[in-house]
């Protein structure tokens, strides 16, 4: 489904990501965790199309197209959606609103024709449920006053709209107490098929128990320095990431 | 200029006006003695009006010589709003061209000089827009011949709009156009006035403005101004208001055309527990410039005034935002607010806002703010990595960014017109 090969890219000409290489196939889940600083949330972004980075090399094949030609909505058009770390405050618009216009953009992407009012309606109302997300939540203007729990609830919400064949999860767990960081990932575990997969950016192996993981991945320096399955997560909140950052200053 | 003006204002001696004398007077002899504000006049500063005036206008008043028809208004007016719908031609009243189905025992609305004997035009005509106040308030005093009086009477709601259409006929001698309105709503009365400008044609027009609006104890008034139809109008206008004890008004003021507007409005609160709200909004392209100064006077406690200017600006158009708030000393409890907000749309256009808050009382809450930046790049990506195209996600930003003035429009039907208007020029 998604294959980084030799990925680089810089923000303001500092190189942050130095040579990706990552396979994802439909039905994983992948955990990508790392020190902070690592490069971990730029390889979400770099993904999502955010413009301020710079790809200086390598490729990204999103179901067999050049995922780095599309501009930041055809990539959600065509399946990939980035539930943000920070979720943006826009005063005066809606989550129901804007969802709304996002959906049949999508649809219409499609081919499809748009949904009316009535269906979309019904929809969200099946979707809310996922996720526990009030009705009210999503009338108010996006995310302004919202507390922590409830973007990152709402994040997911949009995931469970939207339908995306690849969900990146950018430390969604940052900031969520532990009855959030369970609804949280009973909606990402709910959506979970055999089509498509899940990546999640994390500091902390506690979401891991709730979304398990296929693979974990190991990013440091901009580089993934190791990957293995949970038990790497595990050893990983055991030992800390020093012991990391020996074996491969070793190798650097 | 002032040889010009001089002519003209002896001119206008001779010729008869139904404005009250004295003002009048004292008006001409404001503009003998002071003139028209020179290029670097600071309260004209950002908007040259002597020089259009100058170079491209008369400034003898505007005789409505050409006879307007309905037929020529179809289209034009809000047709479709259930309102009182009010036709002035060149600043003269046209009953003919009206529609107003109004109980006389609430509303009454006739010209100035059918208004002559009436206690409250004889209390409050041109007392309180001050020709020394300001050159334009002087120039309509000295040079308007009539004028239109509307009395909300005493424990009125009136349920209906009421819509001044100032039509311009924009006739080839490109007069000076000088409306002049005196609105007093009475005690625990209600009305929601409207004024609008319409050009017939698509000529240069000047207009020079005066509104007056007194509102008595307990009075509620919410009160519109509306420029959207000519690119290449002139505008200069005042709305002068008198705030009576616990009485509420309420303006917006909505600007997207025009070659050179400016809109004073300014707020005497002479009572305790009043509440004023001034609302704006200009959307401009183009060349469109728009100069809005604001002034708030709390002269008594306990009084709240709110504020909040928005602006998209787009092309090569400018605007100015001036709020003057002065709280005096013995308006102790004051509650003051300013907020003026811009979007720059492109490097080509430009605005100049200055809060101005003079604060002699030591009880008092206030507060004012003002930005100017461009659209919001991570909001902008946050819709677009939900699949909103980049133009859409855009239009949604910016009507976001305008909604809070206009949902407080109350007028239905003029509500959606605007937001419509605002839609389609958002989405270009």
């Amino acid at each position: 489904m998604l294959s980084i090969k030799n990925l680089h890219a810089n923000i303001e000409g500092k190189e942050i990501l130095r040579g990706i290489n990552l396979e994802v196939k439909a039905g994983e889940v992948h955990a990508i965790m790392g020190p902070n600083g690592s490069g971990k949330s730029t390889l979400a972004s770099v993904l999502a199309g955010r413009e301020e980075y710079e790809v200086t090399e390598g490729s990204v094949e999103f179901l067999g197209k050049d995922l780095l030609e599309l501009a930041p909505e055809d990539r959600a058009r065509e399946g990939v959606f980035l539930a943000f770390q920070y979720p943006v405050e826009i005063p005066g618009v809606s989550t129901t609103n804007f969802l709304k216009s996002a959906v049949n953009q999508v649809r219409e992407y499609k081919g499809l024709p748009p949904l009316d009012a009535v269906s979309f309606l019904s929809m969200m109302k099946e979707r809310m449920k996922l996720v526990e997300i009030d009705q009210s939540l999503l009338s108010r203007s996006l995310n302004e006053g919202f507390s922590g729990g409830e973007k990152k609830r709402n994040e997911i919400f949009q995931m469970a709209m939207l339908e995306p064949k690849l969900a990146l999860l950018d430390e969604t767990d940052s900031g969520l107490d532990i009855d959030a960081l369970r609804i949280v990932s009973q909606g990402v575990n709910k959506l979970k098929n055999k089509d498509n997969a899940v990546v999640v950016v994390t500091h902390y192996q506690r979401l891991l128990e709730y979304i398990v993981p296929d693979y974990v991945h190991v990013l440091y320096k901009g580089r993934i320095v190791k990957s293995g399955t949970k038990e790497l997560a595990l050893e990983l909140e055991e030992k800390g990431y020093d012991w990391i950052k020996e074996e491969v200053g070793e190798v650097l | 200029m002032q040889e010009v003006l001089n002519q003209r204002i002896e001119t206008a001696k001779a010729s008869a006006s139904y404005l009250p004398s004295e003002e009048r007077t004292k008006a001409m002899t404001w503009l003998q003695a002071n003139g028209l504000p020179h290029a670097k006049a600071e309260e004209y500063k950002y908007t040259h009006l002597t020089k259009v005036l100058e170079k491209e206008f008369s400034l003898q008043a505007g005789v409505a010589k050409s006879v307007v028809t309905k037929e020529q208004l179809s289209g034009l007016l809000f047709e479709s709003v259930e309102a009182h719908h009010v036709v002035l031609v060149d600043g003269v009243f046209a009953p003919e061209l009206s529609r107003i189905a109004a109980d006389s025992k609430q509303l009454e609305i006739s010209a100035f000089h059918e208004a002559q004997q009436k206690p409250a035009y004889l209390q409050y005509a041109a007392k309180e827009a001050h020709a020394e106040a300001d050159p334009f308030i002087a120039l309509n005093t000295a040079f308007a011949s009539n004028g239109l009086f509307i009395e909300v009477k005493r424990g009125a709601a009136v349920e209906l709009p009421v819509i001044l259409y100032h039509i311009s006929s924009a006739s080839d001698a490109k007069p000076v156009i000088y409306p002049r309105n005196l609105i007093v709503v009475g005690e625990n009365a209600q009305v929601k006035l409207v004024e609008h400008y319409i050009t017939l044609g698509e000529a240069a027009t000047f207009t020079n403005s005066v509104t007056e609006i007194v509102c008595q104890q307990d009075a509620l008034v919410d009160y519109y101004k509306l420029q959207f139809n000519n690119p290449s109008a002139h505008q200069v206008g005042t709305t002068q208001v008198l705030q009576v004890k616990k009485s509420v008004f309420t303006a917006t003021t909505v600007s997207l055309d025009g070659k050179m507007l400016r809109n004073n409005l300014n707020i005497v609160m002479d009572d305790e527990h009043c509440e004023s709200n001034m609302w704006g909004l200009y959307l401009l392209n183009g060349k469109s410039h728009v100069d809005n100064h604001t002034m708030v006077d709390h002269r008594k406690p306990n009084a709240l005034s709110n504020e909040n200017y928005k602006g998209i600006m787009d092309g090569n158009s400018t605007a100015v935002f001036n709020g003057k708030i002065f709280v005096r000393q013995d308006a102790q409890k004051t509650n003051a607010f300013q907020s003026n907000r811009n979007i720059l749309l492109s490097n080509d256009a430009s605005v100049n806002t200055k809060p101005q808050l003079e604060i002699w009382a030591d009880d008092v809450k206030c507060s004012h703010g003002c930005t100017i930046g461009q659209m919001d790049e991570e909001q902008l990506f946050y819709l677009r990595a939900r699949g909103l195209s980049y133009e859409s996600a855009r239009a949604m930003l910016l009507h976001a960014f305008a909604a809070d003035v206009i949902q407080n429009i109350k007028i239905e039907g003029i509500r959606t017109l605007l937001e419509e208007l605002i839609i389609e020029r958002l989405s270009k």
